[in-house]
């Protein structure tokens, strides 16, 4: 039998694996709520996490290395929303297009600028990741002084934020290890991921801009009618999405792993779509499907094969679950997913 | 009116649309400090410099005709196939479940045998998302995304626990009996007294891949049932007011689109490997939507696009081999190209249609 430990360990791991799923399906949410379908995410992710890792290794900087992973995402979500929005193109098709860009690319330049077969250095403090900072190190110390260079330098990754009363309250039973153990210890990302859940609602529920959004994505001319651009506003929405999936992706190099390597999102972009489905694109419902999802990887991690006393579920299964749950919510058995009206439709504007 | 003479819509925008891609490859091999002349001229030598380079030409090119026919028969009914990875890899499993359980005496007895599996497999994977598509409106996209997921789970296990051999530490399959082996192009070059493409894996089947071409060009384009797939596809109310089924077609569409994508395996699978290996299907199902976005989804432009792939990812290994790019500079293109061809079409085609305008104002 498992002991609260173990639970506490699993639960720590979920929300852990979740934090990038759950930035990707906001990123789908205000994407698809504009009408706009984004296969992409898996493709922007990608692209973050390379950018990110690449500049968190070269400048000893995580916090560059997370505006790099912005930039990077923010990229990509330009090529989509100039091939979707200006040029009406297929959605679906651009998505795809982006995620083989992502996955070409991040192989190609990683190589080019370490020569690590398509991998960035590790960010764990070593010698190999010295040699790299070194040069920036240098250059920045004629700025800044050598000691102002050696603090600018020393962060290349986020690291884990202890909660306050954290240790203090380890011995409440229960509630304590749950705080210690599963709330708090984790790098600021994961917090800002979590925080994004409320502020999406609000954004989308109680702010102008959310009812244009929503509006956009299920009768772009109605707004075009009362004198808002469909455009400009679909624009806002895959930047917005290019933004959280930049969050995601320098969350997976430079949060849970320390480091770029190939194809490291691992399907991780579509598993948000699907959590975004379940979700019903719905902020509060993101944070449901992904916490399942997340759970799941964590119990297959754990268990890769899970012995139920009557059958051993081997952990391929665990893999393919939030794709067979996936199917069956969008079969409509199970509470039917009713996507946006007119989304992956582009909007020609009336004359 | 036309817009623009049927020429230029059928050669001019994917030739331009190439170009583009091209050209962004081009400033890409540049930004990596390598020259793109010099790679260009590595991937010709590679690929088409010699009868071994051509002999795994076409053996890409071959999966990438049935890969690409699985796309562009789904696009006519306006469906968009993203399952072909997963289908082709079920495809694979057809194919050694018959050659492993039927004993079958002669390659010829084989390939219909094998091709029936591939095919019912194949399709039986695109079946859910065609049934759910027409009878419950899921989104085709998502749900065949999902079933190439879940095919590579189902097949990770399978050949882990059921058809890997005792004792061995592969995930594969046991090697299909020798009796079903296909002949290669380099077998048939030798029996008709020639030297061409040694140990090279290109074979039978790329005739089979071209016959389907054929086939798939009389379906589309000659039968009751092309014609209804083709009219659900460009708008389905007409078609219901026809007396066109919209569960039939879908379901129709997607069991064709699934079966030749399915059919690669005899090429891949019987005919390279000769067994079931992990992973046999190497993007080859998601290679398949370049080429009907390139081939402007007719089986000539399917054909001539899957040379053009099948030379790209050839050459692309030899650029590896011979030069420091990586090989992923292919994955580079092929985006190029889905993205110019496919996404970016609008791009292309209408300051094309604004010159043709003009040019017949000022004639007329």
């Amino acid at each position: 039998m498992m002991d609260l430990n173990t639970v506490l360990q699993i639960l720590d791991s979920a929300v852990r694996l979740m934090t990038p799923l759950l930035l990707a399906c906001l990123a789908g949410l205000y994407s698809e709520r504009a009408g706009v379908f984004d296969i992409g995410l898996e493709g922007k992710m990608l692209m973050a996490a390379f950018s990110a890792a690449t500049v968190a290794a070269l400048t000893g900087n995580v916090w560059l290395g997370l505006l790099a992973g912005l930039l990077g995402a923010l990229m990509l979500s330009a090529v989509h929303g100039i091939a979707s929005i200006t040029f009406r193109g297929n959605q679906l098709i651009s998505g795809v297009a982006i995620n083989f860009l992502a996955s070409g690319l991040t192989v190609l330049l990683g190589q080019k600028i370490f020569g690590l077969g398509g991998r960035t250095p590790s960010l764990t403090p070593g010698a190999e990741l010295e040699a790299q900072v070194n040069p920036f190190r240098t250059w920045l110390s004629g700025v800044t002084g050598p000691d102002g260079a050696a603090a600018l330098t020393a962060t290349p990754r986020f690291g884990e934020i202890t909660l306050p009363l954290a240790e203090t309250l380890r011995g409440v039973p229960v509630i304590g290890p749950l705080y210690a153990e599963v709330i708090s210890g984790h790098t600021i990302l994961v917090y800002v991921a979590f925080g994004m859940v409320p502020l999406t609602w609000w954004v989308l529920y109680r702010t102008r801009f959310g009812l244009r959004l929503r509006a956009v994505g299920e009768n772009p001319a109605s707004v075009d009618t009362a004198g808002v651009s469909v455009t400009r506003l679909r624009f806002a929405a895959v930047a917005i999405a290019g933004l959280l999936c930049g969050l995601a992706g320098a969350y997976l190099a430079t949060g849970l792993s320390a480091g770029f390597v190939k194809e490291m999102t691992a399907g991780r972009g579509f598993i948000a779509l699907a959590a975004l489905i379940f979700a019903k694109w719905r902020p509060w419902g993101a944070l449901g499907a992904t916490f399942l999802f997340g759970l799941l990887e964590a119990v297959a991690n754990r268990y890769p094969n899970l012995d139920l006393g009557i059958v051993t579920v081997p952990s391929m299964f665990m893999n393919a679950l939030p794709y067979i749950l996936t199917v069956i919510i969008l079969a409509g058995f199970v509470g039917r997913a009713i996507p946006p009206r007119a989304g992956g439709e582009p909007y020609v504007k009336e004359r | 009116m036309e817009k623009m003479p049927k020429w230029a819509d059928v050669l001019l925008t994917p030739l331009i649309s190439l170009v583009l891609a091209m050209a962004i490859s081009a400033l890409v091999i540049l930004a990596i400090g390598e020259s793109p002349a010099e790679a260009l001229t590595t991937m010709i030598d590679g690929a088409l410099g010699s009868s071994y380079g051509w002999g795994f030409t076409l053996y890409y090119a071959t999966n990438f005709i049935f890969t690409g026919l699985a796309v562009m028969v789904a696009y006519h009914a306006s469906l968009f196939n993203i399952g072909g990875e997963g289908q082709a890899a079920m495809g694979g499993l057809g194919v050694a479940l018959v050659l492993l359980s039927l004993p079958l005496p002669h390659w010829a007895l084989a390939l219909p045998a094998a091709m029936i599996g591939a095919a019912a497999f194949g399709a039986a994977w695109a079946l859910i998302p065609a049934w759910l598509q027409a009878k419950r409106g899921s989104h085709i996209v998502i749900t065949t995304i999902m079933f190439n997921f879940i095919a590579a789970a189902a097949l990770n296990y399978i050949l882990v626990n059921l058809l890997r051999p005792v004792g061995s530490m592969d995930p594969a399959s046991a090697r299909f009996p020798e009796s079903t082996h296909l002949p290669k192009l380099s077998d048939m070059a030798l029996a008709l007294g020639f030297e061409w493409g040694d140990n090279t894996p290109v074979n039978i089947s790329f005739f089979v891949a071209v016959i389907a071409c054929i086939l798939v060009w009389l379906l589309i384009w000659r039968t009751r049932l092309g014609f209804e797939i083709r009219a659900f596809g460009k708008s389905e109310p007409a078609a219901l007011y026809a007396g066109i089924s919209p569960v039939r077609i879908t379901i129709i569409a997607m069991l064709i689109s699934g079966g030749l994508a399915g059919l690669m395996a005899i090429n891949n699978v019987m005919g390279e490997a000769e067994r079931l290996v992990l992973n046999a299907v190497e993007g080859a199902g998601f290679i398949g939507i370049a080429v009907a976005l390139m081939g402007r989804n007719h089986p000539l432009g399917v054909f001539l696009a899957a040379l053009l792939f099948g030379f790209l990812y050839q050459g692309g290994g030899e650029l590896a081999l011979w030069t420091s790019i990586p090989r992923e500079l292919i994955i580079v293109i092929q985006a190029l190209v889905i993205l110019f061809t496919g996404a970016l079409d609008n791009m292309v085609r209408v300051p094309l249609e604004r010159m043709f305008m003009a040019m017949r104002k000022r004639g007329a």
